[in-house]
């Protein structure tokens, strides 16, 4: 039996992203990185990255500046928490909805 | 090369012969001497295996489990109680399609605790979705143990080899134990289509949605139910491939030509009796008493209960004008378990034998072949019975 | 230890997918990323029912990158040792073995085959990340849920039994390493987590794992929140090497400190509603007492 017929007689999962979807349709607030503020994109120096290491889906780069990806952002505000130079605000989601209205 | 050993030492050296990688096992009597047995082979180096001695039967299992899922070749052994501790991982190994073998010495479940042989234990798994096998003596449970490694990894199901505990697995009787590069040559080395390996990533047996939906690459994916589904599918399958497994051995070795039932004067019996296990050779005695009173009596061992070979024992019984089932369980509060089966088979068919149904031996009740005959002689000449509700033999109060 | 991880030198590859089902800020998440950076692809892991389950994917999907073998609730460690048994047979010794279970699977349910696996010494890495309570299926009250503490089962009053130490129920297996850490701390839990890997037979590891739906605290401070609870001298980060015992971390930067009052941590909370003023107290002396006595051992052994 081939390993992929096999595969679809129980319960074989493979990695791929997106098992809920795209959650970033779960968020109501959404960061935003004021890069005047944020440390490496300011200095222009890998440093800092707080809101990389901290975030719970991974899905913050650790690049100069840090991308947010929204598609998967659920909104829970840590990378805001601890960003120790407060460059990451919390916008309504609306605000977003309207503008691409 | 023929020894006069126990039944647990023959099951022990087909596991031995079958090249299990990894077993793993927790005493309970009467199991107790087979999983001696296998550690006594690995710790001598007879066996390159490694042997668990695990903390409960329901770790027992779960090794396997885990270990069947990483590519080796595994197997385990228990009875009663053990066997209903394990209940959970029964049901699991054979949704995760795992060709786990498994011995069931066959012993009567607590409460109250006995430690005696009857067939509760493995009935109660019968639903399961394992293929079961019952032994008749200990040439068959070797030969059985081998054939079942070979038959779970082609089938992707497990299987539990079925025998009588104490009658069996603590007797002594001559048997031959297989060649070993013969069984090499009829057993080849565990090549599962997939083992979980770090190079090819899977996530196995995560929470199944009742629906269906895409998986990474965009195609439907099966549900639970169609997992469900093709795990029955395939077992009924298995009935089929049970009788080329046996072929292909008799060819190897010899032995066999009685996949499914095993019959003994059955072509013109009257009256034919149906059981599992040993109890099967014991009714010989019967039918051959009566054959000398003049009565057509047969006895049908079944030897394949799962998946039931429903074709099988219709075509044996249907002529018969009566069939008698003697067995050592039942499906409390209705009827014996086997008698259910028996009775389904049989409604298809124009006209029916009448059913009658005797519970024998539990908890190890002893098993007079004297009562065995006056049940089975007033079967085959006072046929018209009041009733088909079940009765019992071997009751003292 | 060997020199200590910084953020700009951990690996940046994430071995797990975005689009999970765990909680918008869930503690498990952070300790997943970071222990799966440590264990690196050549891992296979176990996992029982628990919020990581539904973490790491429905069927056909899986957000986790590395093979894992989901089992029954009770048999974690078993599970795990029939995997380091098949790899022995076909001499694949090197693939590290990872359990990861919750606090439930570990400390309840799953106690006696971790125990058992533990006496046979097998060679594998078993993780209990603590949210105190069976958190996946609605925050009912296990046997790490901390004395007090309101959960779906015990919701007046609050649990009225003592919290399991865990860690101090591996320690007398004679385990070569039994580490703990908190979702606070990822840096720390990688570094822990590297070390296990080098060290034999079975290995412990438990994470204080901070729940924002089932501690009653907004999603944003789960970091804050796990930091307090090690702040406040509550919960330890400290390791056992070969039976030795010694704090670690921000623990250990916390010996001869000023602690802050456990009261600090017991506010962020909601769970924490029917604890009393003299409950609190009693507490605060606990910990006072229990970081008198760090403080004498650092003394007798200047560790």
């Amino acid at each position: 039996m081939g390993r992929l017929t096999f595969a679809r007689k129980k319960s074989h999962s493979e990695p791929g992203p997106g098992d809920a979807g795209k959650t970033g349709s779960w968020r109501v607030l959404r960061p935003v990185i004021d890069v005047t503020a944020c440390i490496p994109a300011k200095t222009k120096k890998m440093a800092c990255f707080n809101c990389w290491l901290y975030c719970p889906d991974g899905i913050i780069t650790r690049t100069i500046p840090p991308i947010i990806d929204y598609d998967y952002c659920k909104g829970c505000e840590i990378c805001a928490e601890e960003c120790p130079a407060g460059a990451i605000r919390m916008v309504e989601e609306t605000e977003f909805i309207k503008k691409e209205q | 090369m023929y020894v006069i050993e126990s039944g647990n030492v023959a099951a022990a050296n087909g596991v031995k012969l079958a090249r299990a990688q990894v077993i793993a096992a927790y005493p309970i009597t009467p199991q107790t001497p087979l999983t001696e047995k296998l550690s006594e082979f690995v710790d001598a180096g007879e066996m390159q295996a490694e042997y668990i001695p695990v903390e409960s039967e329901h770790s027992a299992l779960a090794v396997c489990i885990a270990a069947s899922s990483a590519g080796a070749r595994t197997f385990t052994a228990t009875s009663a109680n053990g066997l209903l501790y394990m209940n959970e991982q029964v049901h699991w190994a054979a949704g995760a399609r795992l060709p786990i073998v498994m011995c069931v010495v066959n012993r009567g479940i607590g409460a109250p605790w006995t430690i005696w042989n009857d067939h509760q234990d493995s009935i109660s798994q019968r639903d399961a979705g394992w293929i079961q096998l019952y032994a008749c003596d200990h040439q068959q449970i070797i030969d059985m143990v081998i054939q079942a490694f070979y038959l779970a990894e082609q089938v992707s199901i497990p299987v539990m080899v079925c025998y009588d505990g104490y009658l069996l697995s603590h007797t002594y009787m001559p048997f031959d134990i297989p060649e070993a590069r013969a069984v090499d040559r009829f057993l080849p080395p565990f090549k599962p289509a997939y083992a979980l390996d770090p190079c090819r990533p899977a996530n196995l047996n995560t929470v199944t949605l009742p629906d269906i939906r895409p998986d990474i690459r965009g195609d439907l994916a099966p549900g639970y139910m169609e997992i469900r589904h093709n795990l029955h599918t395939d077992l009924r399958q298995a009935i089929g491939q049970v009788a080329e497994i046996d072929e292909r051995f008799k060819d190897t070795f010899g032995r066999g030509g009685f996949p499914h039932i095993e019959p003994y004067c059955c072509d013109d019996a009257d009256v034919i009796a149906v059981c599992l296990g040993s109890l099967s050779y014991q009714l010989r005695d019967v039918v051959d008493i009566l054959r000398q009173e003049g009565l057509k009596a047969g006895v049908c061992g079944l030897r394949l209960y799962r998946p039931f070979p429903d074709e099988v024992v219709r075509d044996a019984l249907a002529k018969a004008k009566g069939i008698v089932v003697f067995e050592k369980a039942l499906s409390y509060g209705n009827q014996g378990a086997l008698c259910g089966d028996i009775k389904a088979a049989l409604y298809q068919c124009g006209s029916r034998p009448f059913v009658r149904n005797y519970i024998v031996g539990l908890g190890g009740r002893d098993i007079r072949t004297v009562d065995l005959l006056a049940a089975f002689r007033d079967a085959c000449t006072a046929p018209a019975h009041k009733t088909d509700a079940l009765e019992w033999i071997g009751l003292k109060l | 230890m060997n020199a200590k991880t910084t953020i700009l030198n951990l690996p940046e590859e994430e071995l797990v997918h975005p689009g999970h089902r765990a909680c918008a800020g869930c503690g498990l998440s952070i300790l997943y990323r970071f222990g799966l950076k440590a264990l690196g692809r050549d891992t296979i892991l176990v996992v029982p029912p628990s919020c990581l389950t539904v973490l790491q994917g429905l069927y056909p999907i899986a957000a986790t990158q590395l093979p894992c073998l989901n089992v029954t609730f009770a048999s974690t460690a078993a599970a795990a040792t029939g995997i380091i048994s098949a790899l022995k047979v076909q001499g694949k010794e090197k693939i590290t073995v990872a359990a990861w279970a919750g606090d439930g699977g570990t400390s309840d349910i799953g106690i006696q085959a971790l125990s058992g696996a533990c006496e046979r010494g097998d060679n594998f890495i078993f993780i209990c990340y603590d949210n105190e309570a069976y958190m996946n299926t609605g925050v009912q009250r296990s046997g790490t849920t901390p004395q007090g503490v309101i959960t779906t089962t015990t919701p007046i009053h609050g649990k009225r039994q003592q919290k399991k130490d865990m860690p101090a129920i591996m320690a007398a297996h004679h385990l070569s390493y039994v580490a703990t850490g908190s979702a606070a701390y990822p840096l720390d839990v990688y570094d822990t987590i590297k070390k296990a890997k080098t060290m034999e037979g079975p290995k412990y590891i438990h994470l204080h794992t901070p729940c924002p739906p089932g501690w009653g605290f907004d999603t944003r401070y789960t970091v804050k929140v796990g930091g307090l609870a090690v702040e406040t001298g509550l919960f330890d980060l400290y390791e056992i090497e070969h039976g030795v015992f010694r704090l670690t971390g921000a623990s250990k930067k916390l010996l001869g400190k000023e602690r802050k009052p456990v009261s600090a941590y017991f506010e962020t909370q909601t769970r924490f509603r029917a604890l009393t003023q003299t409950r609190i107290a009693e507490i605060q002396q606990q910990i006072d007492a229990k970081w008198a006595g760090y403080e004498t051992e650092k003394k007798d052994t200047h560790t």
